[in-house]
């Protein structure tokens, strides 16, 4: 085997599961003197969005820090962020009120923080989560508007969506992820060549003919039925896009290497398997953004009522939380705090894996604004107020990052106005009843 | 135009049109097949399209089948498809009636049809599909073209298309030559554009005035012909569904009735009983299902994909092939098994391959419906067996009785410990948990419909004892008190519940309203079916041609709401 290792062979490396951290230098020549644009079309270097959820919060006590603001303190079940630690806001104290609505367990809280509506009954997103609201903005010149996935398995592990009857389903398995961003349609941006491929010109006025249809549909259509139709001429017009873009010579991303193919593997809730899918998806993930495929991604590590499973245990990570016994010495659940642990633990991976692939002066995560929460505070009790909420990644240089804000109660929506207006979404106020508010979070804006 | 000969007037008629729209003037009408079936197939609609009352999205199945009756069974279909989420106590098919396609589910379905479209046109194939040559391969061809897309069109969209649609596929399929330079994969491209309309991927449900009620509305011929297919078959509606379409046969009830009673006396029925119970039972949570490897060494992935069909292949041969009545569902002894199921039942099973049919001995603990290690086995958890999730199972999916989420604040510190001494079996801890009456309150409504089935574990393997003490299966229900699986099943079997639940689940699943929208409806069905001695021939002809199930009130109704993707996973797992 010949020991030159090249930036390629070096990232198939990392892909295929190893956990090494390679720096890949987006070689200056493509920027240009300030390392924000690229040389080549004066473009700026893109800002990506994205989500990383987890289900079931934390113990509190063991992972909120103390210590408001800058040089947060870190407890034991956060200490793994420590290496990141100063690119990472840590977001507590604040509030979901329900309005009176019942608390649905493992619903209420997800829903809430993505869309800043309590929900009445458990009938799906009552709005657009904030993530598509996002990616209109910022999601329309890529080939894939945003990517989903789940670790854990299911196609309905997701809190993206525009409601009504509207969900965006996960990806599950890596190797039709691998397919999907990386089989057929996918042009290496760093090609030196490029020729528009015939069969999706051919392709692309063929959806043209689908969406001349639209009018004659919409002329008998009663008014229930008008918006579910809308939402079948977005996807095809999202879908004309994907091949508006695969027509278009892209630019260069120099963080870009294609990884190689992946195997098929297990797809289920035993919390080693989800660990490794979690990891290679991941990497599929953070080349996607690196290769500019996309700029908008949610990633679901496990659901809300966490179905993760340890091999030998009878009962879900959920039903820890509400079965084991708080052990008296500890002060906490260590059974499911063990999932709790893993959950921070894939966390960190995601958040180095994109920290590790370079883009000008920073990196890929710098360009980026993830924002990770969970769907309750504390498991046992399903509480909603204090849900545990993170985020990675400067946006490019428009937000402040090393520190822990505390809401002082304050609407969680908060944090869904904030974020859409870091990302430019033309919003000053947003969410509804008690959730509505106009009150960014000014220590987060640059 | 005089080579169309005027003894195939429909055709002449229609093919003309194709040729007018086309600003053509001749095509080779002679390679035309001369039967009744062609000539109906190249027929436009000679009538402007009705409002639309219902958009509902094929599910999976209606899609592979579908495919399979039009295209054949050699052309496969394969991806992944978005999911229809079922909303709160509904049927996927109320789902499938508010569900839209997101952009990631589109791009599936645009590769799916693209895959499809290049099976359909690759060299040997397209022969069976095509009637006709064209001029030049390397140049468009549109009166060939439309001899390709109009009857394969009127399959797809399940009515005849209209001029403009003609047109514009067969515009399509030309442009398309220019980028590819091949008659062919024009033609590809635009079967591939009919794969991904919303015209394929819904069933448009159609409507037309209501003679009979002023201002109302009915569903007009063809939705009326799709209706049928769809709850009957399963399917795309056939050749014979289609002509009656057309002659309107189905607007009057005496050909409506004509109709679905031999739709119902076909073996096809089965296609669409297995659906509808599939949908009623949850089946798609057989998907999820995770068992624990070590507490359960019996259970593998042969098993698993065994479970859904065993009890699939009960319910049909009961109901469809025995013609019994719905209510001995729950105490028959009759089953299927195959190889991978023998260990689980302890059954030596001779036959290598395949399931053979399978009959409990009197007085074994191993019957009806419930006695199925599917259902068992789908309401346990990974590890342990549940009496709440399946004493919930029953209420909701069997009896339509909603069953109450748990508080959310509800603290379980007082629960169970399944290695406990003090509390060896799954009773005794219950009744340790139930001493908050919060909980009792649910677990009074589940639990003695679960704790009957406690001599089955988690994979729903029979056991004798559960940590070594002896597992007392007394239950109740509405009033009476019995023991066990069997006595669970007589007691579900005489109770007029189990016969109203699936009556008004099969208008649901008929017409995809909501349950909240049947009013009275429900009863009446009810009452038929139990003169017709619970037969689910009966039930689904009933459904299937009763006039307020085409009937669409004047005001629309209103929209209904989808649940929460996670909800079913969501809730499932809190109960002990």
């Amino acid at each position: 085997m010949s020991l030159i290792l090249d930036r390629r062979t070096a990232l198939r490396g990392a892909v295929q599961g190893m956990a090494v951290a390679i720096g890949l230098p987006l070689l200056d020549i493509f920027l240009d003197g300030n390392g924000q644009a690229m040389a080549a079309t004066g473009a700026p270097v893109p800002v990506r969005f994205g989500t990383w959820f987890w289900g079931l919060g934390v113990n509190p006590p063991r992972w909120f820090p103390n210590k408001i603001g800058a040089d947060y303190d870190l407890k034991e079940e956060l200490s793994p962020i420590a290496p990141l630690k100063h690119k990472i806001n840590i977001l507590g104290d604040f509030s979901l009120p329900l309005d009176g609505k019942p608390n649905l367990p493992h619903t209420s809280g997800g829903v809430g923080i993505r869309t800043g509506m309590a929900i009445a009954s458990d009938r799906g997103l009552p709005a657009p989560s904030f993530d598509v609201l996002i990616g209109d903005v910022i999601g329309t010149r890529t080939r894939f508007r945003s990517l989903e996935v789940s670790a854990t398995g299911d196609p309905r592990n997701s809190l993206s969506g525009r409601g009504n009857g509207n969900l965006n389903p996960a990806e599950v398995s890596p190797a039709a992820l691998y397919a999907r961003i990386f089989g057929t349609g996918f042009r290496d941006p760093n090609s030196a060549t490029f020729t528009p491929d015939p069969a999706v010109l051919a392709r692309r006025s063929v959806l043209s003919g689908v969406n001349e249809q639209r009018q004659a549909l919409e002329a008998r259509l009663g008014a229930s039925d008008r918006q579910r139709l809308d939402q079948y001429f977005t996807s095809l017009r999202q879908l004309e896009k994907q091949l508006d873009v695969e027509l278009t010579k892209p630019d260069p991303m120099l963080g870009c290497v294609v990884p190689g193919t992946v195997p098929d593997r297990p797809i289920n809730a035993e919390i080693e398997n989800v660990m490794e899918n979690h990891k290679i998806m991941t990497d599929l993930l953070v080349m996607a953004l690196a290769c500019d495929n996309t700029r908008v991604f949610n990633m679901n590590f496990n659901n809300g009522a966490s179905s993760l499973t340890r091999i030998g245990s009878t009962i879900t990570h959920h039903q820890l939380t509400h079965e084991e016994v708080l052990d008296n010495r500890l002060g906490y659940q260590p059974e499911a705090t063990f999932f709790v642990n893993k959950c921070m633990e894939a966390w960190v991976y995601f958040i180095q894996a994109m920290d590790a692939v370079k883009e000008g002066d920073g990196t890929l995560l710098d360009n980026s604004l993830v924002f990770a929460h969970s769907e309750t505070e504390f498991a046992k009790f399903h509480t909603i107020d204090n849900i545990p909420m993170m985020t990675a990644g400067a946006a490019g240089g428009r937000l402040r990052t090393g520190l822990h804000v505390a809401g002082g109660g304050t609407p969680v929506s908060r944090v869904g106005l904030t974020l859409q207006q870091i990302m430019g979404v033309p919003v000053d106020r947003w969410g509804a009843e008690s959730l509505e508010t106009n009150m960014p979070i000014r220590e987060l804006l640059v | 135009m005089t080579v169309f000969v005027p003894k195939r007037p429909r055709l002449a008629r229609v093919v003309g049109a194709v040729a007018v729209i086309l600003g053509l003037a001749s095509c080779a009408v002679d390679k035309a097949p001369q039967t009744a079936t062609a000539e109906a197939s190249f027929s436009l609609l000679g009538e402007p399209l009705g409002e639309i009352v219902a958009l509902r999205r094929l599910t999976e199945d209606q899609y592979r089948n579908s495919i399979a009756d039009i295209f054949g069974p050699d052309i496969k279909v394969a991806g992944r498809f978005e999911p229809i989420v079922r909303p709160a106590h509904e049927l996927i098919s109320t789902g499938a009636a508010a569900s839209t396609i997101s952009p990631a589910g589109l791009e599936q379905f645009d590769s799916m049809g693209r895959n499809i479209a290049a099976q359909v046109m690759s060299e040997p194939n397209r022969l069976q599909f095509m009637s006709c040559v064209p001029r030049d391969a390397a140049a468009p061809d549109p009166a060939c073209a439309a001899k390709m897309l109009v009857p394969i069109g009127r399959y797809l969209f399940r009515r005849p298309l209209t001029e403009g649609e003609v047109a514009s596929y067969v515009k399509m399929a030309g442009d398309a030559v220019a980028n590819n330079g091949s008659f062919h994969g024009g033609l590809e491209l635009a079967l591939g554009a009919m794969l991904v309309s919303p015209q394929f991927l819904y069933v448009i449900e159609s409507a037309e005035p209501d003679p009979d009620h002023a201002g109302g509305l009915r569903l007009d011929s063809y939705s009326r012909a799709s209706r049928l297919s769809f709850l009957l078959w399963n399917t795309t509606p056939n050749e014979a569904l289609l002509q009656a379409a057309a002659s309107k046969r189905l607007m009057d009830d005496a050909g409506l009735a004509e109709m679905a009673q031999r739709m119902v006396q076909s073996s096809r029925l089965e296609d669409g009983v297995r659906a509808f119970f599939a949908d009623m039972l949850l089946f798609e949570k057989f998907a999820e299902m995770a068992k624990d490897q070590i507490v359960y060494p019996r259970f593998n992935p042969d098993v698993a994909a065994a479970l859904p069909e065993q009890m699939l292949r009960m319910i049909v041969d009961h109901l469809v092939t025995q013609k019994g009545d719905y209510r001995d569902l729950f105490t028959s002894r009759r089953t299927f098994i195959n190889r991978a199921l023998g260990p689980l039942y302890q059954v030596k099973v001779s036959a290598s391959q395949g399931w053979v049919p399978y009959e409990f001995a009197p007085g074994d603990e191993r019957s009806g419906l419930l006695g199925q290690a599917g259902f068992l086995a789908l309401y346990s958890h990974s590890g342990r067996s549940s009496p709440t999730l399946r004493g919930r199972a029953i209420r909701e999916l069997l009896l339509c009785q909603p069953v109450p989420n748990p508080p959310g604040n509800v603290n379980f510190t007082a629960v169970q410990d399944v290695n406990s001494k003090l509390m060896p079996t799954a009773r005794m801890r219950l009744d340790a948990h139930n001493s908050d009456p919060v909980c009792a309150a649910c677990h009074k409504i589940t639990d003695p419909l679960g704790l009957p089935l406690e001599k089955f574990d988690g994979i729903g393997a029979s056991r004798p004892n559960e940590n070594g003490a002896l597992i007392n299966t007394y239950g109740m229900f509405e009033g009476a008190d019995f023991l066990g699986n069997v006595g669970l099943g007589k007691a579900m079997a005489s109770s007029p519940s189990t016969t109203e639940c699936v009556a008004g689940r099969a208008f649901q699943y008929a017409t995809g309203r909501a349950p909240d929208e049947e009013g009275s409806t429900t009863t009446a069905i009810e009452q038929n079916f139990a003169t017709q001695g619970y037969r689910i021939q009966a039930l689904f002809l009933r459904v299937a041609t009763m006039p307020e199930a085409y009937r669409i009130a004047p005001t629309p109704p209103k929209e209904s709401v989808v649940a929460m993707a996670a909800r079913n996973s969501s809730t499932m797992g809190l109960y002990p």
